[in-house]
Formats: C-alpha cells, sequence, structure tokens
C-alpha cells in the first residue's frame, strides 16, 4: 500500500474537487420561485453536494485501490459504501441513499471483478464450458420465445404486466429494425422514430377518414415508411458517417415539425384520436358491439373480459417483431446481408469489388423504415390516440441506446437490451424521474467499458467447415 | 477463363493528369498493359504511383487524360465510369497498400462479398434468395467452390472461419489478392503487395503472382518498392518520378537508364539491382 | 424598410449567439474530427449558472450592472469550462482509437445525461431571469415603424465581437494556438514534436466551453429565460452554422451563425414563425448533401 497510497488520495482528492466544481452551482443551489413576484430565490442543497463529493471521494480511492490490486480495501470501502447507503441514517433526500449504495455495489463488483472474469474465463475454456456455452447460446434464444409465447397463460399476466410486455416487445421490434441499419449495415440513424411516425399516422389517418382496418393498412404503412426512408436517405446516404447522423436527425426534427404544424392533416399539437384497434376476422375487441360489427367475444361465445384486447395486441406485436427477426436472419445470409456488413467494415474496399454503396445502404435504410412503419401502425392502433409527443428525438435515443448496448448487429442482445432498459424503469417506477439520467450515463459507460455490448459474438452468415469442427475458430 | 492474347493493349493510359488545387500528383503520363503480363509503376515515395491507381480504380477523376481498358470486344472509358462501376462492369479489381480487409467478417466471407454482383443477381435482388429458390442456393454453392478454390492457392482453406482481421500479417496480404480476384477481374491492381513481407512470404507472392498471369491469364498492373519483386517477375516497368513518367521499359533496360539511377539517387544504385 | 432593418438588428444579435457556440463545435471537429453533441448542453448549463450567478449578484446587493455581468461572465465561464474538461476527460479521451461511431454515440449518451441531470436538480419548468440590462434607442423611425437598438443588443455583439477578436489571436499568435493547429494537421506528428497532444485537445474543449457558457449567458439576457432544453435547438442551430461556414474554420463559424440568425429571423419575419425551425434543419441537410465542406471551408480529399 504504501507509497501509492498518497498519490491514490491525490487523485481522489482532484476527482472529488472537480465534481464540486460540476456540482456547486447546478445542484447546491436550486433556483425555486418565491411567489408573490419575488422572482426567483435557492433552495439550498449544499448537503447533498458535500454528500456527494464525498461518496466520489471514497468512490474514487476504492477504484484505484482495485486497480493496483488492493482487493480488499476497496471491497471494505464498498460494503461501507452499501451499508451507509441501506442504514436509516438521516441524508437530505432518497437519492442520496441510492447513489450511496449503488456507489457501493459498483465499487465491489469493480473489486472482484479480475476475479470473476479469470473463474469464468477458465470455465469457458474446458470442454464442457465451451460445449455449454454453444448449447446456451442456441437454447437460450427458444427458451426467451418460449416464456414470451406462454407468458399470457401464466398467473403473472395482470394487466400491468401485459400492458408492459406489449411496451418491451415494441421496443424489441423497433430495435431489431433499427439494427438492420445500424447493427448490421453501419449507418448511424438518428432519425429512426420519424418512420415510426409515418406508420402510426398512415394508419392513424387512413383509418380515421376513410375507415381501413388495420390488417389492409399495416402493409401500406410499412410500404409509406420504406419509401419515406428511399426519398430521404437517397440524396444522404452518400455522407460520411457522422455527418449522415445529424442529417437523419434533422430529417426525424422536419418530419415532427411538419406534423405538430400541419394542422389540416394532422391535427397538430392535438393530435388524432379514437383509432379503432385492430380485429380479428373482422370482429371488434368491445363489449357492445359498433352497428354493423360483431365482438370477439360474441364470435367465439365466451364471457367479454377486458384483458382479451391486451392478450390480443401482444400476440400482435410479438408477431410482428418475431417476422422482423426472422427476416433479418434470412437476409443476413443473403448477399445483400453481407454487403451491409461489408459496408459498415469498410467501405472503400466494397467499392473497390464493384458494390454499388448507394443502393446497398439504401435497401437497409429503407428495410429498416418500413419495419418501423409496422411498428408505428401497431402503436396508433393500440394507443388509440397518437399525437407528435410521442415522436420525439429521444425516442430515437432510446432505441439507438437498445441496439448499442446490445451489441450491434446481436439479435439477442436487442431483447437483453430493451428488457433491461424499457423493463426494469417501468417496473420500478421510483426511479422513473432517473430514468433518462441513467440512460445516457449507459450510453457512455457501453461506449468505455463494452463498446461491442452486451452480446459481442459474431455467428458467420457462411461457413466452409461444419461448426465446432477443428478447421473453425 | 484463359482469355486469348489479345492484340492491343488490355489498358491504355493516355495523357492522364491530376491535380490537386496546386499540387501536380501527376503531370502528362502515358503508357500501356497488356494481358497475360505483369506490368510494374515503380518510382520514389510521391512520385504518384498510388494516385496513378486510384484514377484507374475510379476513387479520383482524373483532370486531364484518357483511361481506355479493352476486354472481350468491348471498350471502356475508366474515367467515366462511377466508382463501383469500374469494378462491376470493367472488371478491374484492386488491392490497397494499407490492406483493407473486412476484417471482423470470416475469410470465406470476404471471398463471398466480393462475388457480391454475380449473386445478387442469382438471388433475383434479395426476392429468389429469401424464399430459398433453387437456382440461388446453386449460385451460392458455386461461388463457396470458388472461394475455395482460392483458398487452396493461398493456403488459408483451414482458416476458412476465422476473422479475417486474425489473420497473420502476411496472410492477409494473400487474402486481399485472392478476394480481388473473386470479382473475376480481367486487370488486377496490386498496391504494393510486398510491404511487410519476409523474403519467404516475398517469394511465395512472386509465385502467386506469376500464377496469377500464366494461368488466369489476366494483365496484372503492379506497384513496388521491393526490387526484388519487380525485378524478378515484371514483364514491363514504368518509371514515375514527381508526377511524370521518367522512363519505362523491360526490366533489364530500365535497370541500366541513367534517368532511373538519377531519380534513385540517395538511396543507392544497388536497390535496383538485387 | 423599418421592418427589414429591425429584422438585421435582431437577427445580427441572435446570430452572434449561435456564432459563440459555432466555434466550440468547429475547433473540435478540427482537432479530433468529432461531432460534440454534447456541446449545446454546456451551452444550456452556462445560461443556468449565468442565471444562479444573476442571482447570487442580486442578494449580494450588487446593483451595478456592468460588474454583475462581468462577474457572471468570468463564474459563468469557469464553471462551464469545468464541464467542458470533464466531458471530454471521461466520455471522450477513453474512445480514442475505438471504432467510428463510438464517440457520437457517446456524444449522445452525456447529452442525454446532461439534460436529465439539470431538469433533476433545477426542475423542468423555465426559469426566467438575468434582465439586468434595458432599454435602448431609437436608431430612426420610418413608415410609422420605430426602429430600436436595445443597449442589450449592443453589449451582446461588443462582448462576442472582443471574444472572437481575442480568440482568433489566441489561435494565431500564442503557442498553444500553434500547438492546437499542430494537432489539427497531423497528431501523431505534433506528439513527436513534443506537443502534448492530450493538453492541447483538453485545452480545445475548455475554451469550446467557455465560448458556449458567454452564449449561455447572452442568451439569458436576451430571452430572459433558459430550462433543461433549451441546449438541443441551439445546439443543432450551432452545428447548422458551423457546417455551413465550413467545419474546422473559425471564421466560417461566425459567418456561419450570422447567416443562420438571418436565416431564422427573416423567416419567422417574413412567413411563418412554426417552420422558422424546419428553415433550421433544411438548411442543414442541404448543406450537407450539396457543399459539405461549407461557405469557407477546404474540401477534404479522402486517401485511399
Amino acid at each position: 500500500m504504501g507509497p501509492r497510497l498518497p498519490l491514490m488520495l491525490k487523485d481522489a482528492g482532484l476527482t472529488a474537487f472537480v465534481a464540486a466544481a460540476l456540482g456547486i452551482f447546478i445542484v447546491g443551489f436550486r433556483t425555486v420561485d418565491q411567489g408573490g413576484g419575488k422572482g426567483l430565490g435557492f433552495d439550498y442543497h449544499l448537503v447533498d453536494l458535500v454528500v456527494a463529493v464525498f461518496v466520489i471521494f471514497i468512490g474514487r480511492l476504492g477504484l484505484s485501490m482495485a486497480a493496483n490490486g488492493l482487493r480488499w480495501p476497496a471491497i471494505v470501502l464498498g460494503v461501507a459504501m452499501i451499508v451507509a447507503g441501506a442504514s436509516p441514517m438521516k441524508l437530505p433526500s432518497g437519492f442520496l441513499h441510492w447513489f450511496v449504495a449503488l456507489g457501493g455495489v459498483l465499487l465491489v463488483i469493480r473489486a472482484i471483478w479480475p476475479w470473476a472474469s479469470d473463474a469464468m474465463g477458465v470455465a469457458a475454456r474446458t470442454p464442457s464450458g465451451v460445449a455449454l456455452g454453444k448449447a446456451g447460446t442456441k437454447w437460450f434464444g427458444w427458451l426467451l420465445l418460449a416464456a414470451a409465447v406462454l407468458m399470457p397463460f401464466t398467473p403473472l399476466a395482470d394487466q400491468k404486466t401485459m400492458d408492459l410486455g406489449v411496451l418491451i416487445l415494441t421496443y424489441v421490434m423497433l430495435g431489431w429494425g433499427l439494427n438492420i441499419v445500424v447493427g448490421l449495415a453501419g449507418l448511424l440513424d438518428l432519425g429512426y422514430v420519424a418512420f415510426y411516425a409515418v406508420g402510426a399516422y398512415a394508419y392513424a389517418l387512413l383509418s380515421t377518414h376513410y375507415g381501413l382496418g388495420f390488417w389492409t393498412v399495416l402493409p401500406l404503412a410499412g410500404m409509406m415508411a420504406a419509401l419515406f426512408g428511399i426519398v430521404l436517405g437517397f440524396p444522404v446516404l452518400r455522407l460520411r458517417g457522422d455527418y449522415l447522423a445529424i442529417v437523419t436527425l434533422g430529417f426525424g426534427e422536419i418530419i415532427r415539425l411538419v406534423l405538430l404544424n400541419w394542422f389540416d392533416l394532422t391535427n397538430g399539437p392535438a393530435g388524432i384520436g379514437s383509432i379503432p384497434g385492430p380485429t380479428l376476422f373482422g370482429a371488434v375487441f368491445a363489449e357492445t358491439p359498433p352497428p354493423g360489427k360483431q365482438t370477439v367475444s360474441e364470435m367465439l361465445g365466451i364471457a367479454f373480459d377486458g384483458n382479451h384486447r391486451l392478450i390480443f395486441l401482444y400476440y400482435i406485436i410479438l408477431g410482428l417483431a418475431l417476422i422482423t427477426n426472422l427476416f433479418t436472419q434470412r437476409m443476413r445470409r443473403l448477399p445483400v446481408g453481407r454487403a451491409w456488413e461489408a459496408l459498415r467494415e469498410d467501405e472503400t474496399a466494397c467499392q473497390a469489388l464493384g458494390i454499388n454503396p448507394t443502393n446497398t445502404k439504401l435497401t437497409a435504410f429503407a428495410i429498416g423504415a418500413m419495419f418501423a412503419g409496422f411498428a408505428g401502425s401497431f402503436f396508433a392502433a393500440k394507443q388509440r390516440f397518437i399525437s407528435p409527443e410521442s415522436f420525439v428525438f429521444i425516442e430515437s435515443a432510446i432505441i439507438l441506446a437498445i441496439v448499442v448496448l446490445g451489441g450491434m448487429g446481436s439479435q439477442i442482445g436487442v431483447v437483453l437490451a430493451a428488457v433491461l432498459l424499457i423493463g426494469l424503469p417501468e417496473w420500478f417506477r421510483d426511479l422513473g424521474s432517473y430514468r433518462m439520467l441513467a440512460f445516457g450515463l449507459a450510453m457512455v459507460l457501453i461506449m468505455v467499458f463494452k463498446p461491442r455490448g452486451l452480446i459481442s459474438h459474431r455467428e458467420p452468415s457462411i461457413r466452409l467447415h461444419p461448426a465446432g469442427s477443428g478447421g473453425g475458430g | 477463363m484463359t482469355a486469348p492474347p489479345s492484340a492491343g493493349p488490355l489498358i491504355e493510359v493516355e495523357h492522364l493528369t491530376m491535380r490537386f488545387g496546386g499540387l501536380v500528383a501527376i503531370d502528362d503520363v502515358s503508357f500501356t498493359a497488356r494481358s497475360q503480363a505483369i506490368t510494374a509503376v515503380i518510382g520514389p515515395n510521391g512520385a504518384g504511383k498510388t494516385t496513378v491507381f486510384n484514377c484507374i480504380t475510379g476513387f479520383y477523376k482524373p483532370t486531364i487524360g484518357r483511361l481506355t481498358l479493352r476486354s472481350a470486344g468491348r471498350e471502356f472509358l475508366l474515367e467515366r465510369m462511377r466508382g463501383h462501376e469500374i469494378g462491376q462492369k470493367a472488371r478491374v479489381a484492386r488491392t490497397f497498400q494499407n490492406i483493407r480487409l473486412f476484417s471482423g467478417m470470416t475469410v470465406l466471407e470476404n471471398l463471398m462479398v466480393a462475388q457480391h454482383n454475380k449473386l445478387m443477381r442469382a438471388s433475383g435482388w434479395s426476392l429468389l434468395g429469401l424464399v430459398g429458390a433453387a437456382g440461388f442456393q446453386r449460385a451460392e454453392a458455386a461461388s463457396v467452390e470458388l472461394a475455395r478454390l482460392w483458398l487452396e492457392r493461398i493456403g488459408l482453406v483451414a482458416d476458412a472461419d476465422r476473422p479475417a482481421g486474425e489473420l497473420p500479417y502476411g496472410a492477409q496480404r494473400r487474402l486481399e489478392i485472392a478476394r480481388a480476384m473473386c470479382t473475376e477481374p480481367v486487370l488486377l491492381c496490386l498496391d504494393e503487395p510486398a510491404a511487410g513481407l519476409n523474403p519467404r512470404e516475398s517469394a511465395e507472392l512472386n509465385q502467386l503472382l506469376v500464377s496469377i498471369r500464366d494461368r488466369d491469364g489476366i494483365g496484372v498492373l503492379l506497384i513496388e518498392h521491393d526490387m526484388s519483386v519487380v525485378m524478378n517477375i515484371s514483364d514491363h516497368i514504368v518509371v514515375l518520378d514527381y508526377g511524370r513518367k521518367i522512363a519505362e521499359g523491360a526490366p533489364v533496360a530500365v535497370r541500366n537508364d541513367p534517368a532511373v539511377i538519377r531519380a534513385y539517387l540517395g538511396t543507392d544504385e544497388e536497390a535496383l539491382d538485387a | 424598410m423599418a421592418y427589414f432593418t429591425q429584422q438585421l438588428i435582431n437577427a445580427i444579435t441572435l446570430g452572434a449567439i449561435y456564432g459563440l457556440i459555432a466555434i466550440g463545435y468547429t475547433m473540435v471537429y478540427g482537432i479530433i474530427g468529432m461531432i460534440n453533441f454534447a456541446h449545446g448542453e454546456v451551452f444550456m448549463i452556462g445560461g443556468f449558472i449565468s442565471l444562479i450567478g444573476f442571482i447570487i449578484c442580486g442578494s449580494l446587493g450588487i446593483s451595478s450592472a456592468p460588474i454583475a455581468i462581468v462577474l457572471v461572465l468570468l463564474l459563468a465561464m469557469s464553471f462551464s469550462a469545468v464541464y467542458g474538461w470533464a466531458i471530454e476527460r471521461t466520455a471522450y479521451r477513453p474512445l480514442r482509437g475505438s471504432f467510428r461511431l463510438a464517440p457520437l454515440i457517446s456524444a449522445i449518451g452525456v447529452s442525454i445525461a446532461l439534460q436529465n441531470y439539470v431538469q433533476l436538480a433545477q426542475g423542468a419548468r423555465p426559469k426566467p431571469g438575468g434582465q439586468v440590462v434595458s432599454g435602448g434607442f431609437n436608431l430612426f423611425t420610418a413608415d410609422g415603424f420605430d426602429v430600436r437598438v436595445t443597449w442589450l443588443q449592443i453589449i451582446i455583439v461588443l462582448v462576442t465581437v472582443v471574444l472572437m477578436a481575442g480568440f482568433t489571436w489566441v489561435i494565431a499568435k500564442t503557442s498553444l494556438g500553434r500547438q492546437q493547429r499542430a494537432c489539427e494537421q497531423d497528431m501523431k506528428m505534433a506528439a513527436l514534436l513534443g506537443v502534448n497532444v492530450d493538453r492541447t485537445i483538453s485545452l480545445t474543449f475548455v475554451l469550446g466551453a467557455a465560448l458556449a457558457a458567454v452564449a449561455g449567458m447572452l442568451f439569458l439576457m436576451y430571452y430572459g429565460v433558459v430550462d433543461f432544453f433549451i441546449g438541443f435547438l441551439a445546439g443543432i442551430k450551432a452545428f447548422t452554422a458551423a457546417v455551413l461556414g465550413g467545419i474546422g474554420s473559425l471564421p466560417g463559424a461566425m459567418l456561419g451563425g450570422l447567416l443562420i440568425g438571418l436565416i431564422e429571423v427573416f423567416w419567422a419575419g417574413y412567413f411563418s414563425s412554426e417552420y422558422k425551425d424546419v428553415a433550421a434543419f433544411a438548411i442543414l441537410v442541404l448543406v450537407l448533401i450539396f457543399r459539405p465542406s461549407g461557405l469557407l471551408g477546404k474540401p477534404e480529399i479522402e486517401k485511399v
């Protein structure tokens, strides 16, 4: 410990000092309206700041210790933080308890990480470990699928869970769609939600104005979104990666602003309401049938239950998501899919091989947009009300975060990331207001520590030697 | 795929000039290259060799000049074609000075991507491929066979399913050549293929290039600094210096050309012997 | 004519603010080739720190506007600079050498995190304040329309011009500026010649953040209100300005800022204010498609 400790203390002190400088005004002085025309005054949160800075000091010290092989002192500090966070000690806010305890948990994980990863590494290299890993990745997907199909029949399936299931599956589908564009073709699209909006408004307008049903509009909405993708993509797909990202962001915002301001078509910020839900063979989900229609409970001769509609929606989105997945898996093994991945790896080399980069990118862009269009019309049918507020930039960022966290190009990774990023925050409602903060930080942390995402394994699209034989690697 | 030895040159470079702002990178360079022959372009650093390649393969649009490629009775004006069309239609393939493999994809996948245009047609622009049509599956099997053939020639069959980026350096160089050959080109442009190779690998490369010339019967255009490669296997040498052509001819003639020796002064004369 | 002149004055004021933010984008892009997506949030934080600074000045009884402005300016610049430094150190520096979109994704993460951090710490509602300068004078009256220049507008343009001049001097004449230009040309070579690349990049972020903070303060004084979301739109518009002027070029950033200010104000004044943001986005898209090197930038030659 000896000579390095002063250095570590100095480093931790510097970090704490920077943290204090960052926080002093924004956190320490909360501006509040004093009322009575007196203008703004302060609500002082300096104690919060001092506690947070102290925690950062201890945390940074623990991290340097762990990095320098002093595991036990780091673990002791981490456990102390967890205990302090969990104790009934009076801190100015509940958030600080979480902050202290989570900091402790992270520190302990960091301290035991070398042991854990060594142990896992050794286990994974043994023959049985290798076999287990292979079987695990193969069966894990099927297990997830079985769980998703059976979920509505389990006792867990109350309204809240089903709602959450539909929400997660919607993001899984969007994640899979965006995965084609970002993960496979390597095109950073920051305006993906625009195509989701096109699909949603296509269904909302066609159903409320022309009385078209969900199943008629669904393919139309997908095609329309794909068309938008082609029209928007054609001029911009020649641009370099980061410029493309900003241009797609611009397009996304333009579409949102048009939806917001084109009153005659979209009813502006007030949105479009009373959008009909999807029908089952022409029958509607309702307690009493609208004139000239049949309800599903009448058709099937069962008692009406509000949950039936939710279960139906759940299976629609599950089906749509699975179609997206199957389609993508299939495309990956076709020449066009390999060209997408090749473009992501090296566009110059692709051009030298006679591949038309613009056309290849355009197919990825259009197909990604098409799936967003499908998801959008499902969203409109589920919500029965849409407004431009649902299609803001942050939605694009969330979908992107799902793809990035999952491991770009990995289909299972997207599912895990969607459950993690959408499911957990919805489940722990208390965390709601901290959700987006955690989101942003997660994106940074993933890029810094695990840029290839949760699942970084890539399965070749074609093999010369059968998998598992000596030739492969 | 041996093409009949054609009477005229395969590619004809006429009055090629390339300016970047005020800088003249190539100044009125003309030369030709034949099928079934290895034509080397040599010259000191900064002589404009790679710029010539970039003009031929469509990465730069020449300021002045005409680049005519004649094959199978057709004539292509390369300077008028879009970048990827030069590979797709005129069938000119190239490698890069700093290897550009798809390093996250496997060796076999690299060779499959090279056959993209052929496979796209066979997959009915993906529609037939999506439904798994038999015609596409046959085409894909044939492509895998071609890839296997090349992997045998470069000795990488066992590594077919490894990510290309994991291969040792020399193997990556060979793979890049095999990938270019999988596009079934009539002209192969190699930008310093021997750079960074040890003597043994360099000798293997010589064999590979000679076999490409003799067995596949295509034209090879070669930029190289390694004189042991250039002098041993070239049929024809073009020497550039400061963007201008200073000599052209058979290896023996070029080696003794006073202008060439002057251009290489500073390295020494033996550099040309080897 | 009077209406036109009035709009012109307003546009120049707004353009000055955009120009100050745009410099941060252009410098960072010039040196490490990344779009610092979080730069707009630094501007927003600069606005908040200024707001808090003005309230503190008020409670300390500093009633002289010039003194308050100078104090708050220094406060906002120095503390926002810490944000610029910390962002580069934690979110971008570890990513050098990662895959090419990694820094941009990380920057989006920083932007989301900072927005929500300020929202949590300061609340979501717009905060009024910073109106320490009032009044102005009539330039002339025509067609029954008073063309007015406020003192505040003069201050904004003056502060911007002084900072720009100082900044141009720093880049052109000081050793910091030389090191910065060296890194822009060739980072590896600069490092071999003894330039401390890490320090130079850090300083670039610090300077950019300080200028964004000034823009934040001027924005607060001009509009009299800030909220946690102002960084997004202002950031995009300033980025558009940087691209329009030619990314990597300092005079370009200023010119671009002015043009974006002009376009936005005239669009809102003569066509429709609902679509004024669409105009800004449309220009961004059009410039990137048709002239990605901008008005004053040099075209890039791709090396293969």
